[in-house]
């Protein structure tokens, strides 16, 4: 292979890892943007979505086959399942620890990983459970470069589901009164805005997409397990944080780069792909020493 | 003109062991301007607060159209027609001011009705209209007012709250925005108006209330607290 040809395949290699990454960073940067809470539990609603769609998958292959037609169905009941634990994570979890200093929140999100990712592991009994799904290895060829159908669906899927939620944010009053949630609490209560039922609903897209990045994580490795959260959680915080936490292109944008460096990063010389995680973790220390606010983080400009 | 808007009796709060409202009690009736009085820290923007839901009184009566709505969250008590615009504005910078606009009627269904009110916003503050696309952030300060205020129009209001709309503003600026307090009153909107700026708000005002650490030390006409001598020794200066 030519040094062109390994650039496009890392680069499709990148593209599916950033996509993981940028929509798990989503849910990550829409909760902090609105309740400044670093959602450390993320990571395993994550594996949690994952998980579900593997029961579903096994439930539906009997009528709908191990296609795409099963795991398009199998994803969006369990987005929708996995969204509702989202709100019921706040519920329990959040919602009476609003008040309470920051660092008991973020004990509280620690605590539901725990018992997340414990809970998985007790009823998997730690295993690798293989995902039920049976998509061949057709694709294209470009050149010495071959991408499979199932790497560009899961591309085109995340594409697509970006832009489905930018659509939500910036056209729609939801949408726009999430943003306004992120700016100014007490305001949006004297516009009629229920703030409560607001912040839910982000729970709900942000536990969704996480869900949605799990199924395709089970579909593309083949194989998941109760841990998988934890990784994931960590990189996609650090994405959140190169995008800018709290902005939504931003996590867009740091899950893609995040990504690529990674992809990238493996072909160095001396540096294997044992070091990628070395490679994401030291650029975000990079990334906080010299620009804290992130890529497309904001500034306050106070005016009179 | 005689039926009553707003009626509060023996209104009390508590910032934990602070007393800071000690039994207001202040009526607004239809079509009048109303101002509250008083010196930083006596206690307006908490009745204001009070009244608009964002802080929980601790005791007395709060009734919006003959309706006791003492206690009630915030985004219910917008629902009924009674806008607060809180002191510091408390624009949403960062988004354009036409979604500034849009926010401000999040409870209405009606599209069409949104963009009309809309237009007579623009129509209101031209200033706005020629920038809907921009960053409300980037607008002066008092540009910034006009926003809040065109904002609450945006609900289909009753009653408006304003708190200290003049606060931070260069003196012309503060005559224009007195203005529209006017104008707004014209078109037949009540307003309770907090100031700490007494000669600009009695200009304005029909009756008006002093507040003094969190109680109500003297009300009149405005007519009769522009030339009450306590008032011009406390407040009016020179």
């Amino acid at each position: 292979m030519s040094t062109l040809d390994i650039f496009f395949q890392q680069l499709v290699n990148g593209l599916i890892l950033g996509s993981f990454y940028s929509l798990v960073a989503l849910g990550y940067s829409m909760v902090y943007g609105i309740i400044k809470l670093l959602n450390f539990a993320h990571g395993d609603v994550y594996m949690v979505g994952s998980f579900v769609g593997l029961i579903l998958l096994g439930l539906l292959s009997p009528f709908l086959g191990a296609g795409w037609a099963g795991i398009l169905v199998a994803m969006i009941i369990s987005m929708i399942l996995v969204g509702l634990l989202g709100v019921l994570i706040q519920r329990v979890a959040y919602v009476p620890m609003l008040s309470a200093p920051r660092l008991s929140i973020l004990i509280t999100a620690l605590a539901v990983s725990m018992v997340l990712y414990n809970f998985v592991m007790a009823s998997t009994s730690g295993e690798y459970k293989a995902f039920p799904v049976d998509l061949g290895y057709e694709g294209v060829e470009f050149g010495n470069v071959f991408i499979t159908y199932t790497q560009i669906i899961l591309v085109s899927s995340t594409a697509i589901l970006m832009t489905v939620l930018h659509f939500f944010i910036s056209r729609t009053m939801l949408g726009k009164a999430m943003r306004a949630i992120a700016i100014d609490q007490d305001a949006c209560r004297l516009m009629g805005i229920n703030v409560t039922s607001i912040i839910a609903l982000t729970f709900f897209v942000g536990s969704a997409l996480a869900c949605a990045a799990g199924v395709m994580a089970g579909v593309y490795y083949g194989s998941i397990h109760f841990f998988m959260g934890f990784l994931i959680g960590l990189k996609a915080f650090t994405a959140a944080v190169i995008g800018g936490i709290g902005s939504i292109p931003g996590a867009v944008l740091g899950g893609l780069i995040l990504g690529l460096l990674e992809a990238f990063g493996t072909q160095l010389p001396f540096i294997g792909s044992e070091w990628k995680d070395v490679f994401a973790f030291g650029i975000l220390i990079l990334l906080l020493l010299f620009k804290p606010t992130g890529l497309l983080g904001k500034t306050e400009i106070e005016r009179m | 003109m005689s039926d009553v808007v707003l009626k509060i009796t023996d209104l009390n709060a508590h910032y934990g062991h602070i007393h800071a409202l000690r039994g207001i009690s202040l009526e607004v009736k239809s079509g009048q301007i109303v101002t509250l009085l008083g010196a930083n820290g006596a206690g307006k923007s908490t009745t204001m607060k009070c009244i608009s839901g964002l802080l929980k009184p601790t005791g007395g009566k709060i009734e919006f159209m003959g309706e006791n709505i003492f206690g009630k969250p915030a985004h219910d008590i917008v629902k009924r027609g009674l806008i607060h615009v809180p002191e510091g504005r408390r624009i949403f910078k960062g988004m354009t001011i036409q979604e500034n606009l849009e926010l401000g009627s999040f409870t209405l269904k009606d599209d069409a009705e949104r963009k009309k009110r809309m237009d007579h916003v623009y129509e209101l503050f031209p200033v706005l209209g020629e920038r809907r696309h921009r960053d409300a952030g980037l607008l002066s300060g008092g540009e910034q007012q006009m926003l809040a205020m065109g904002r609450a129009l945006m609900i289909g209001q009753k009653l408006v709250l304003l708190d200290e709309p003049s606060m931070g503003l260069a003196p012309f600026l503060v005559k224009d925005i007195m203005k529209v307090v006017k104008r707004l009153n014209e078109e037949g909107i009540t307003i309770l108006l907090v100031e700490q700026n007494a000669k600009m708000a009695l200009g304005v005002a029909d009756y008006g209330y002093v507040v003094e650490t969190g109680e109500i030390v003297m009300h009149d006409e405005a007519e009769v607290l522009k030339n009450d001598e306590r008032i011009i020794n406390a407040y009016l200066g020179e």
